[in-house]
């Protein structure tokens, strides 16, 4: 009998929500905890907008006020990542809390080396929520780790007593509240909500320019029913998520079969075990994103992401391998859209592969602005000033 | 009992002699270097993953479809497949989950891609719990997973932060390109370059109150989290400990 392939690829076109499997809303056992007096829940801070999640389940997702929770390999490694969120809520005038008084989550490291336990994880998320809470913005989650691991998080306190307990104790012994926001916020998730006011601000023309998406795994994967998919999006089939922005700014989206492979980050792997990080991250995504659909950029929403498939790819050159494609995150090319340097504002001299070219189709003098870039680190070099200023950036 | 205990010409057929060779016929003991232990140790191991409150939550039994094992990167390149790991945990085959946690847990990638089982299995999560014993109980594949990765543990846990700008030196990261070289020599006035005020740091990802990283530290100390070092690597515990103890003195905290 042959395989009926039409068939089933037909049924896979679209995702049908169906109301009679939609997993239970979290939101009643966190509420009800809360009455209870087990811990506090911070409230979306108004004014928010309603975007669907997997199931259909609305989100929230404030327009202002938030505490950014910054990542560690955006703001180590990949800096332009981190100012581009900022730059481009300055850019449209949202008030926002960058604070000092924040660890990592610590989620790469337990993910690489396990060294590290349930509750330990625990108090360092609610450590941190606390923390935000104190100050009266509202969370706002930089890297995809972060928001899949606290989301993790979030089940195992509202499903054990025991944990709560524990945490609880060590909160109790920092002087801490037990506090969990009503949603737990990723930063894509903003960028997809506010998408037309970001495109609104747009000064670049962006038709011209050819997209492949790579959805973060600890975004979708981790807690599914808490990520944002739209009907209209792929069938509903993938995330919303970047893809939204990204026809919002008028870039082609093109797609790829390897869409749902990871990159290849592998926590410990990245660091000590990258023959496999380059390898998954070459022949399973950049190669096969070229070959199928030839993008002029690689955009992802995750600190992980952008670093694998950037970095991998300069060894794979070595091999004459199908490879040289920028990578960057939807945040820097957005703020790209929207008029942002490319160095002084996207950091983009951080990255491995040439962004030239791209910067080239975009219409941006990439000369000149690395010349501009110069000037000002000679005056930092010769003292003439210490920092470079936000007022500075944009000058 | 392995394989290799049945060579070809016994006289029996090879595929009775497999499936007597049972919950060792994947992998022998051998393979991974590690002494052999007695079974109630194993035992005991295998009871420490169980009894993690997660544990019911990440394995609901197994079709033995693959969708996990087509969705991991780590089966791609390793001689490791997720399926394995539910299955040796559904069956509590506790031969194969003890070799399991000193040859396979560390090849997985911790992407969760396996979570796309139909089962709703997530053998990725049952990974984390066996790593989770495989350190508690420093067991030889959790010493040698993490021989090169000490200092960023010494980072994450000293500083708050897990990676920093000054980790990107050419002869750590020959592979990622000449621009590793550029960040390196420039990267004090790169750094003051930034906008945002947080990121002027060169030695962490941005700058930690000191306050928040002696929470941190009381966290660490408080749920067992540095103990765990111990297990692994006795003079970074020491070195980690004294660091955090010293801080914790200067501010007049006792614990």
């Amino acid at each position: 009998m042959t395989i009926p392939v039409q068939l089933l690829l037909k049924k896979k076109e679209h995702f049908e929500r169906d109301e009679h499997h939609v997993p239970s809303d979290f939101h009643e056992e966190l509420f009800r905890l809360e009455a209870e007096g087990e811990w506090v829940v911070q409230r979306v801070p108004e004014p928010y907008i309603e975007v669907a999640t997997k199931y259909g389940r609305p989100k929230k997702i404030p327009v202002a006020g938030m505490w950014h929770h910054k990542s560690c390999g955006q703001c180590g490694h990949i800096p332009g990542y981190s100012t581009s969120i900022y730059w481009v809520m300055r850019r449209l005038g949202i008030d926002y809390n960058d604070p000092r008084d924040q660890t990592s989550c610590t989620a790469w490291n337990y993910y690489a080396s396990a060294t590290s336990n349930a509750a330990a994880q625990a108090a360092v998320a609610l450590r941190n929520f606390s923390a935000a809470y104190e100050t009266g913005y509202f969370p706002l989650i930089h890297c995809g780790t972060s928001y899949g691991h606290y989301k993790e998080v979030r089940e195992e306190l509202l499903h054990h007593p025991a944990l709560r307990a524990q945490v609880r104790s060590v909160l109790g012994k920092l002087g801490k509240q037990m506090v969990m926001p009503e949603e737990i916020i990723h930063y894509s998730e903003w960028f997809y909500a506010m998408r037309d006011r970001i495109a609104a601000a747009q000064v670049l023309d962006f038709s011209g320019i050819a997209v492949t998406v790579h959805p973060a795994c600890h975004y979708y994967k981790l807690v599914e029913g808490d990520a944002i998919y739209d009907p209209d999006i792929y069938g509903g089939q993938r995330t919303a998520i970047v893809t939204g922005l990204v026809q919002a700014l008028g870039a082609e989206v093109r797609t790829y079969s390897t869409w749902f492979d990871c990159c290849g980050f592998g926590f410990r792997h990245i660091l000590v075990q990258r023959d496999f990080t380059r390898s998954f991250a070459t022949q399973r995504k950049i190669e096969v994103m070229k070959e199928e659909a030839n993008p002029d950029v690689v955009l992802t929403h995750d600190t992980g992401c952008v670093t694998t498939l950037d970095k991998s790819q300069f060894a794979a050159q070595a091999h004459n391998k199908n490879v040289g494609v920028p990578v960057m995150s939807e945040a820097q090319f957005a703020a790209l859209a929207m008029g942002a340097h490319p160095y002084k504002v996207c950091q983009l001299h951080w990255h491995s592969t040439d962004y030239r070219p791209l910067l080239e189709k975009m219409g941006i003098d990439w000369r000149e602005a690395w010349a501009e870039f110069e000037r000002d680190a000679d005056k930092l070099r010769r003292g003439d000033q210490q920092f470079l200023t936000w007022e500075d950036v944009d000058a | 009992m392995s394989m290799l205990a049945y060579p070809g010409g016994s006289g029996r057929g090879r595929l009775e002699a497999v499936i007597d060779a049972g919950s060792a016929l994947l992998k022998a003991p051998a393979v991974a270097g590690f002494a052999d232990v007695p079974f109630a140790e194993k035992q005991r191991l295998v009871d420490e993953v169980m009894a993690d409150m997660r544990y019911p939550d990440y394995l609901y039994g197994c079709y033995e479809c693959g969708i996990c094992v087509a969705a991991c990167p780590s089966a791609r390149f390793y001689d490791f497949s997720p399926r394995r790991i539910a299955q040796a945990s559904a069956r509590e085959d506790v031969e194969l989950m003890y070799q399991q946690m000193e040859e396979d847990i560390w090849e997985c990638s911790q992407c969760f891609s396996c979570v796309r089982c139909p089962r709703g299995n997530n053998p990725g999560g049952i990974i984390t719990i066996m790593r989770e014993v495989a350190v508690n109980n420093g067991l030889g594949s959790a010493r040698k997973a993490l021989e090169g990765y000490t200092r960023i543990i010494y980072k994450i846990m000293s500083t708050g932060t897990q990676v920093s700008p000054d980790m990107l030196q050419p002869d750590a990261f020959p592979d990622w390109g000449p621009e590793v070289k550029d960040v390196s020599e420039n990267l004090d006035v790169w750094r003051r370059m930034l906008p945002p005020e947080t990121m002027h740091t060169t030695s962490t990802g941005w700058d930690v109150d000191p306050r928040t990283l002696i929470e941190l530290y009381l966290i660490w100390f408080e749920t067992g989290a540095l103990d765990m070092i111990k297990k692994v690597d006795e003079g970074l515990h020491m070195i980690l400990e004294e660091v955090m103890e010293e801080r914790l003195e200067e501010e007049g905290i006792e614990r």
